[in-house]
């Protein structure tokens, strides 16, 4: 009976574009809304990653809230009303994919992930036929100084899963983001080359979970590397096991 | 029925779109009963006509020659269409907007090239200091990503035009392509 008093509490009710749908108290919108097969965007979240909510995708509209709140980290609460497709975020959705892909070189017909790219299919299943704000066509620098992988930073798009991944999964934390704002970019140690990096295990994790082809082998042309992501759950799943 | 005015041009592109355009093969015949392609690279006219249904624009504009053009063309066009990536997103041509026309004219004509390297200076078009979308230049009346939008989504779009529609490219086609 204890139990089942202890389940109820820890379980949530709430809405979603009107559906009733339940989730537990640990678990974020982003989750339940999955898991109610509610599409909700992003590009920063990674299944097996801690959340970081710094792509801004997912925000979505809360009832009481006069802020937008990303999905991503926010936790389900009982009676909560959640809107996840109104005009408001359909608009501020595409404004933010614009301005990614304004802010970088993202050149999709010459990139190693032509066809297996997140920003892409997603820029493609928001209606994003074209980008109304002023590119900047920043000069970013390539690091091709590792022997098996290659950075190529006007693809990136500071979603820090590579940082994550190296930092929570592969314990390594070659990866960290220098600079503030629009100078800011991912570095390898202290900004060496990724090459001579002495902490770098090249387990080839961060680029696996790159969502675009910043992170890319060497050796693959266009549109013939895609990412192998599955490996990332079951690695978070068997440890969080064996630490109990 | 008079038949509907079609054009297409080719600006800053590598004449992929032409090619993916002609990719519709036995289709050419059927849309050819309802429109008449009055300016393009593909027939003989040299110059745009007074008045023209539907321009499709492969390329950036990238020159000075470019520019003038896409003026030209589009104050004699009813439905301007950027047709592929280079036209809505300047894509491979605006790789080298992070420098300067200075440094792109020496790395093409004196740095890369192995006998009397010099840079043109005349005939060739004075590039604009960026390659941009057709779009920032022009109004566009329709989107069409892809880097060449399959003949598939031309056909599409030129159909849907033909029927009244305003063809509805979000899920037909991608940038990349």
């Amino acid at each position: 009976m204890k139990d089942r008093q202890q389940v109820l509490s820890r379980t949530k009710t709430l809405k979603i574009d009107g559906h009733d749908v339940s989730g537990r108290e640990d678990e974020t919108i982003l989750d339940v809304a999955r898991e109610n097969g509610i599409f909700i965007p992003t590009l920063c979240q990674l299944d097996g990653l801690s959340a970081h909510g710094g792509c801004r995708l997912c925000l979505v509209e809360v009832k009481g809230s006069s802020k937008l709140l990303p999905a991503c980290v926010t936790h389900v609460a009982e009676g909560m009303e959640v809107v996840t497709n109104s005009e408001r975020l359909i608009e501020y959705r595409r404004m933010i994919m614009e301005l990614i892909f304004s802010e970088g070189n993202h050149v999709c017909a010459v990139c190693v992930v032509n066809g297996h790219c997140e920003l892409q299919s997603l820029a493609q299943r928001i209606g994003m036929t074209h980008v109304t704000v002023p590119y900047l066509y920043p000069r970013r620098v390539v690091d091709a100084s590792h022997e098996r992988y290659a950075l190529d930073r006007n693809r990136c798009i500071l979603c820090t899963r590579c940082v994550r991944v190296c930092d929570e999964i592969e314990g390594a934390h070659t990866w960290d983001v220098s600079g503030r704002g629009i100078e800011a970019r991912i570095v390898t140690d202290l900004n060496q080359p990724w090459g001579q990096s002495e902490t770098c295990t090249s387990c080839g994790k961060c680029v696996n979970v790159c969502p675009t082809g910043a992170l890319f082998e060497k050796g693959k042309a266009v549109a013939e590397m895609s990412k192998k992501r599955a490996f990332l759950p079951y690695l978070t799943l068997m440890r969080e096991k064996r630490s109990k | 029925m008079s038949k509907v005015r079609l054009a297409t041009v080719w600006l800053d592109g590598c004449s992929g779109c032409h090619m993916s355009f002609l990719d519709m093969d036995e289709r050419l015949v059927e849309l050819a009963e309802q429109v008449e392609v009055v300016y393009s690279p593909l027939v003989d006219p040299k110059r745009f006509p007074e008045s023209v249904d539907v321009t499709l624009v492969e390329g950036a504009v990238s020159s000075v020659e470019d520019m003038e053009k896409i003026r030209h063309i589009r104050a004699r066009t009813k439905i301007l269409i950027a047709l592929g990536d280079c036209a809505v997103t300047a894509n491979v041509p605006a790789m080298r907007n992070p420098y300067s026309v200075d440094d792109v004219m020496r790395r093409a004509y004196n740095e890369n090239a192995t006998l009397q390297p010099q840079t043109p200076n005349q005939v060739v078009p004075a590039l604009l200091a960026k390659a941009r979308p057709v779009h920032t230049v022009v109004k566009v009346d329709v989107y069409v990503p892809g880097c060449p939008p399959s003949a598939d989504t031309i056909y599409y779009v030129l159909t849907e035009l033909l029927q009244g529609r305003t063809p509805d490219l979000t899920d037909k086609s991608r940038f990349g392509a």
